[in-house]
């Protein structure tokens, strides 16, 4: 029997890490953005069917980037944990922090003992009653979360596009002029010199969690109400 | 097992990642089964707990109206005089119930969840007919509770998105499942609402006729049996009526009631001039 090579603890996450990041680097980019009455979320997909932003819970809503049965599983996974918890105690008590550390444990616990690290990247949002109660988690394929406030970007062109966003975005914006911003940023050209896309609302997959909606915040922007809201 | 217990990482169980089913309700009877309704032993012999009573629907030209009193009672004592027993399944359906009030409760907050789940996953509604079934399903998993004198029958409305039409749908306590059509209504003073909606429903009401007759089909049942409340004006409180139509479930604002009500106190008190008791 032949001895394994032995590889470095380091070297192993390395390699993982490497793997996932060049998986979720193929996929289109997600923004999201906090507006003045709630969260945007916008990205290129031309799909009616196949959603990377989806309704979690009352108040929750989720978006990914990367391979699309992973995130998908995941989705319908904190769909569950959502349902549960809410039936079991009081719907008030579902929180996206609690959501986010489920699925920051699921990311890490396959990263770390896994062949095959997850190749997706999770933002989980939750609107408060004002801008200040909004919450935005974002969790890599690692489990690592970071709490960001204002904007995300996420996906192939992260940095690129999260540098148009941060140059753009102030807080209490309209949706009309964060839905701008995102949609600026989601046709920015993806080298120097290169030119601004423009992206018709049919290639647009646009939500929004809206803090003025009675119980369930979230609703998509699709047809002739995207197209009035991105006309400038 | 070779495989360690995932919940001890902290990651969600495989139950949660187990691709598959889109009801709530298949999922906890796996992950969690002590959670449902009709899992849980009861103690043998008769349980005295508060039953709600009479619920009332019809059908109207682009729509249905349900309505259910506000009286809970146990044995002959009154639990409650302001329960609610009319409840918004969905976006387009609504769903009364008679019957063992807590269990009732709980089933309703459970179909709710159940209508959810599904569209959240799917992305998409489930038909009226799926609707219906599922409540069927949830209903016969009641059966023992049942056969121990806590039933719960429930009476289901909602709009067809497909047909356009408002439909009707009444349940047995073995889940058995039954479209009506018009009207029906169930609970201890459905006999009286049914003879009071035979007589006062015609085709092609409008809404708020159709609430009008809701609301007398209710009061006749008052009428004539201890268990249901009548319209108490006194503390304005009023039966839950609440229409489902294409814009979807509207409860019927207690201003609009009391107009009703006030209605219809006056006719049946012309009726009844020069009438005392006897004496």
């Amino acid at each position: 029997m032949s001895m394994p090579f032995y590889v470095s603890p380091e070297q192993l996450m390395k390699d993982r890490a490497d793997y996932a990041r060049k998986g979720i680097a193929r996929g289109r980019s997600v923004v999201v953005v906090q507006y003045d009455d709630g969260i945007a979320f916008a990205t290129e997909n031309s799909s009616r069917a196949l959603h990377k932003v989806s309704e979690i819970y009352d108040r929750i809503a989720f978006a990914a980037v990367g391979k699309y049965n992973e995130f998908e599983n995941l989705r319908v996974a904190g769909v569950r944990y959502a349902d549960l918890r809410g039936y079991s105690y009081d719907r008030v008590d579902v929180t996206a922090r609690g959501l986010a550390n489920a699925y920051a444990q699921t990311l890490g616990t396959v990263f770390t003992t896994e062949s095959k690290p997850l190749e997706v990247e999770l933002v989980v949002a939750e609107v408060g009653r004002d801008a200040d109660g909004d919450q935005i988690y974002r969790l890599a394929y690692d489990g690592s979360v970071t709490d960001e406030h204002g904007w995300v970007v996420m996906g192939g062109q992260a940095e690129r596009l999260g540098a148009v966003v941060g140059e753009e975005w102030r807080s209490g914006l309209s949706l009309r002029e964060v839905l701008a911003v995102a949609v600026g940023a989601l046709g920015a050209p993806a080298e120097d010199g290169g030119e601004q896309r423009s992206i018709p609302a049919s290639q647009l997959e646009v939500a929004v969690l809206d803090r003025t909606r009675p119980r369930r915040a979230f609703r998509r922007l699709q047809g002739a109400l995207l197209e009035d809201l991105l006309r400038a | 097992m070779t495989h360690a217990d995932p919940s001890a990482s902290g990651r969600l169980p495989h139950a949660f990642t187990t691709p598959g089913s889109s009801s709530f309700v298949d999922f906890l009877a796996g992950h969690a089964p002590d959670l449902l309704p009709g899992n849980r032993p009861v103690p043998a012999g008769e349980v005295l707990a508060p039953h709600g009573t009479t619920i009332v629907a019809l059908t109207f030209d682009g729509g249905v109206v349900l309505a259910g009193d506000r009286r809970a009672t146990m044995g002959s004592m009154i639990a409650s005089r302001e329960i609610e027993k009319v409840f918004p399944a969905d976006e387009y359906s609504a769903v009364g119930i008679a019957g063992t009030a807590g269990l009732a409760v709980e089933l309703v907050r459970l179909f709710q969840l159940e209508l959810e789940h599904y569209e959240k996953i799917e992305g998409s509604l489930l038909s009226l007919d799926g609707k219906a079934n599922r409540l069927a399903t949830m209903i016969r998993g009641n059966l023992g509770l049942a056969m121990q004198g806590l039933a719960v029958v429930p009476l289901f409305g909602g709009y067809d998105l497909d047909r356009r039409v408002g439909r009707i749908f009444s349940y047995d306590v073995t889940g058995g499942r039954y479209e009506e059509h018009d009207h029906h209504a169930v609970g201890s003073g459905s006999v009286f609402a049914r003879g009071s909606l035979k007589k006062l429903w015609r085709p092609g009401m409008g809404a708020d006729d159709a609430v009008r007759v809701a609301f007398e089909a209710l009061v006749d049942a008052a009428d004539d049996d201890s268990a249901t409340g009548g319209p108490d004006s006194t503390r304005r409180i009023w039966p839950v009526v609440a229409t489902v139509t294409e814009a979807g479930y509207l409860r019927v604002g207690d201003d609009q009631l009391a107009t009703v009500a006030a209605a219809s106190e006056e006719r049946r008190r012309t009726e009844h001039t020069d009438r005392g008791g006897a004496r």
